[in-house]
């Protein structure tokens, strides 16, 4: 079965971009085919991955493992909890220089953690510090320390405020803008908040199903989305400006094994025509948007 | 009117091990919750806010270090083995993970049968049968989609779902829904809640809706309490709390909310820069290390509790012209 299917987008130095859908819709699929981190018996079917004019399949395994986290580096969803809970918060961004060849003396390691959690706003005794020590926001400051310990071109972050209570996440994110712009990398945000993504991004992806089905500058995308389903997500998030208008979406999202005939989304698609049922919508440029649907 | 279940100055003290200092996790609460008066009172607050410690204390499974938990005016301590009983019926949850409370072996039906017999609720298994089904129903499940199907079949808002019917069947008063919909996707997020709405406005059960999701707060509940670092900030209406709020962290959880039709400043506020290092409770007022208005009387005692509309208490010095009120005890405000 197809997880991702068809996407095309690309990503200027610098941009901030979202890929948001429900879970299941091949978001973080998407980001792991990036980085050529896909399990057997899963595989790239087709397409490719050119990142500064190098072809990502072009690679051996030794170049493209430096290239993660030199190139591209990945804050996984829950990467909280992926810190190694016997070793210092120092000694795991130092293993990031280590694991890339960068085998430094002792004072330009110390100075390369510090000004690392400098840059996510930890103080340097958290160097010391083991990650049970640590408040769940200032562990995902950690994790985005050791994405950004070497200067990656492309941070890709999926979800890594989704257990986190809305100030940190503000805190979090806010950490995360600030040392995107220092470093001048282009970042992928991954999630299904659309009000997040209304403040952080500057350009969407919609995702449904494995497939694109809205791409637009944010601001254009809220303000007038093309694609039901786009619309369908704007709506589901709770307002605080009206109360009693929380709609969900109908149905649930269809099993990749079994997508539906035509259009993926037109079982829950209250503006299905008869031709949503049988062909399938190409993407297609319409001003400024690029979007999937027969009606746009 | 004698509460359903009452919360008199109820606090609860976690121990320390060794050489560890104790942690407080809820600090001298009031709140009754009246059979009567079916609402739907939302407690908001971060991690740590003690309000998962005041869900397990209104049902009974931990008991407080300080104060009364009251089942219809007698200390849950107190309860005979048929009040115990009839508190068990009367009082149910719905947790967080709609994946753990599961045993992977059993059909989902074990999880609705079960209770109906622990309880004696059916007379026959035809009867049982066509209760699941009702309740199923209620919920937007289709019966014949659900019924003899294992966990791992079901999608978690199917599950969540399949929780929220199984706390429907047994006609209870009261349901304290800890997260509810914290673990479902923003789709079906609406879904559930609507259910739990129906549950308050069509069957006259009231609901403890626990949750960290202010936005959702707002969309669903009638009342609301807010806590910080297990005290009470702010309790009242909801549409005031959220719309207005007049406590400093209920402002700050509210400026926290990314909104999608809203100018896009979110980022834009240098006290998210601080360093966040968990700061030990002072004398004073909880809040004062991160208040914006802080002033010293803030840090030498803690504030009083002060009415500052009808339906609304708010725990900070700023109101100190209104009428006090008990400390932890927003009492009326809650209520139309």
């Amino acid at each position: 079965m197809r997880a991702v299917d068809d996407v095309s987008f690309a990503l200027a130095p610098g941009e901030r971009f979202g890929l948001a859908g429900e879970s299941g819709s091949g978001k973080s699929t998407l980001a792991l085919s990036i980085l050529r981190l896909i399990k057997p018996p899963g595989r790239i079917a087709a397409g490719e991955v050119w990142l500064a004019g190098t072809r990502l399949a072009d690679l051996d395994a030794d170049r493209i493992r430096a290239l993660r986290l030199a190139g591209i580096a990945l804050v996984p969803q829950g990467s909280m909890n992926s810190l190694n809970p016997v070793l210092r918060i120092g000694r795991q961004i130092t293993d990031a220089f280590a694991d890339h060849g960068q085998h430094l003396g002792r004072s330009e390691h110390e100075r390369r953690v510090r000004a690392s959690l400098a840059r996510v706003g930890l103080s340097e005794n958290v160097a010391r510090m083991y990650p049970h020590e640590l408040s769940g926001g200032m562990k995902q400051r950690a994790c985005i320390a050791i994405a950004i310990s070497l200067r990656p071109r492309v941070i890709i972050a999926d979800e890594p405020t989704s257990a986190l209570d809305v100030v940190v996440q503000r805190q979090v994110m806010a950490t995360l803008a600030r040392v995107q712009q220092d470093l001048g990398a282009a970042l992928i945000l991954i999630g299904h908040d659309m009000g997040l993504m209304a403040q952080f991004v500057d350009r969407l992806a919609v995702m449904y199903a494995g497939r694109l089905v809205e791409v637009a500058p944010i601001a254009e995308i809220i303000a007038n989305p093309r694609h039901p389903y786009t619309r369908a997500l704007i709506a589901s998030l709770p307002s605080l400006d009206a109360r009693g208008t929380l709609a969900g979406i109908p149905g649930l999202a269809p099993l990749l094994r079994q997508l539906p005939a035509g259009c993926a989304f037109h079982p829950r698609c209250p503006k299905a025509v008869e031709r949503c049922l049988s062909e399938k919508p190409p993407v297609r440029d319409l001003a400024g948007a690029q979007v999937a649907c027969h009606l746009a | 009117m004698v509460p359903l279940i009452e919360a008199v100055d109820v606090s609860k003290r976690f121990a320390g091990g060794l050489g560890r200092e104790s942690t407080l996790a809820l600090a001298g609460l009031s709140l009754a919750i009246y059979a009567e008066k079916p609402a739907i009172i939302a407690v908001v607050g971060e991690s740590g806010s003690g309000k998962t410690t005041l869900a397990r204390l209104l049902l009974g499974l931990t008991a407080p270090s300080g104060g009364e938990i009251r089942y219809r005016g007698t200390d849950l301590r107190q309860l005979d083995r048929d009040t115990w009983r009839a508190f068990r019926h009367d009082v149910q949850a719905v947790f967080q993970d709609p994946y753990g409370v599961y045993n992977p072996f059993y059909r989902v039906d074990h999880v609705l049968k079960t209770p109906l017999r622990r309880l004696r609720l059916a007379a026959s298994p035809a009867q049982a049968r066509r209760l699941i089904s009702e309740a199923l129903r209620s919920v937007g499940l289709q019966p014949d989609e659900i019924l003899g199907r294992f966990p791992h079949q079901l999608s978690g808002g199917q599950r969540q779902r399949v929780m929220v019917a199984r706390a429907l069947l047994l006609q209870p008063k009261l349901i304290v829904a800890d997260e509810p919909v914290s673990m479902v996707d923003a789709s079906l997020r609406a879904t559930i809640l609507g259910s739990l709405r129906q549950l308050t406005d069509e069957h006259g059960i009231s609901i403890l809706y626990i949750t960290h999701d202010l936005a959702t707060a707002y969309q669903v509940s009638d009342a609301i309490l807010v806590l910080y670092r297990a005290h009470l900030a702010e309790a009242g209406a909801v549409e005031q709390v959220v719309t207005a709020p007049r406590h400093p962290y209920t402002q700050l959880l509210v400026s926290a909310i990314p909104r999608v039709h809203a100018a896009r400043d979110w980022l834009q506020r240098e006290e998210d820069l601080r360093p966040i290092d968990r700061a030990p409770a002072a004398a004073g007022c909880c809040f004062a290390d991160r208040c914006p208005v802080a002033m010293p009387a803030c840090g030498a005692a803690p504030p009083g509790l002060y009415r500052t509309e009808p339906r609304r208490a708010v725990a900070c010095v700023q109101y100190q012209d209104y009428p006090m009120l008990a400390p932890g005890d927003p009492g009326a405000v809650l209520w139309a």
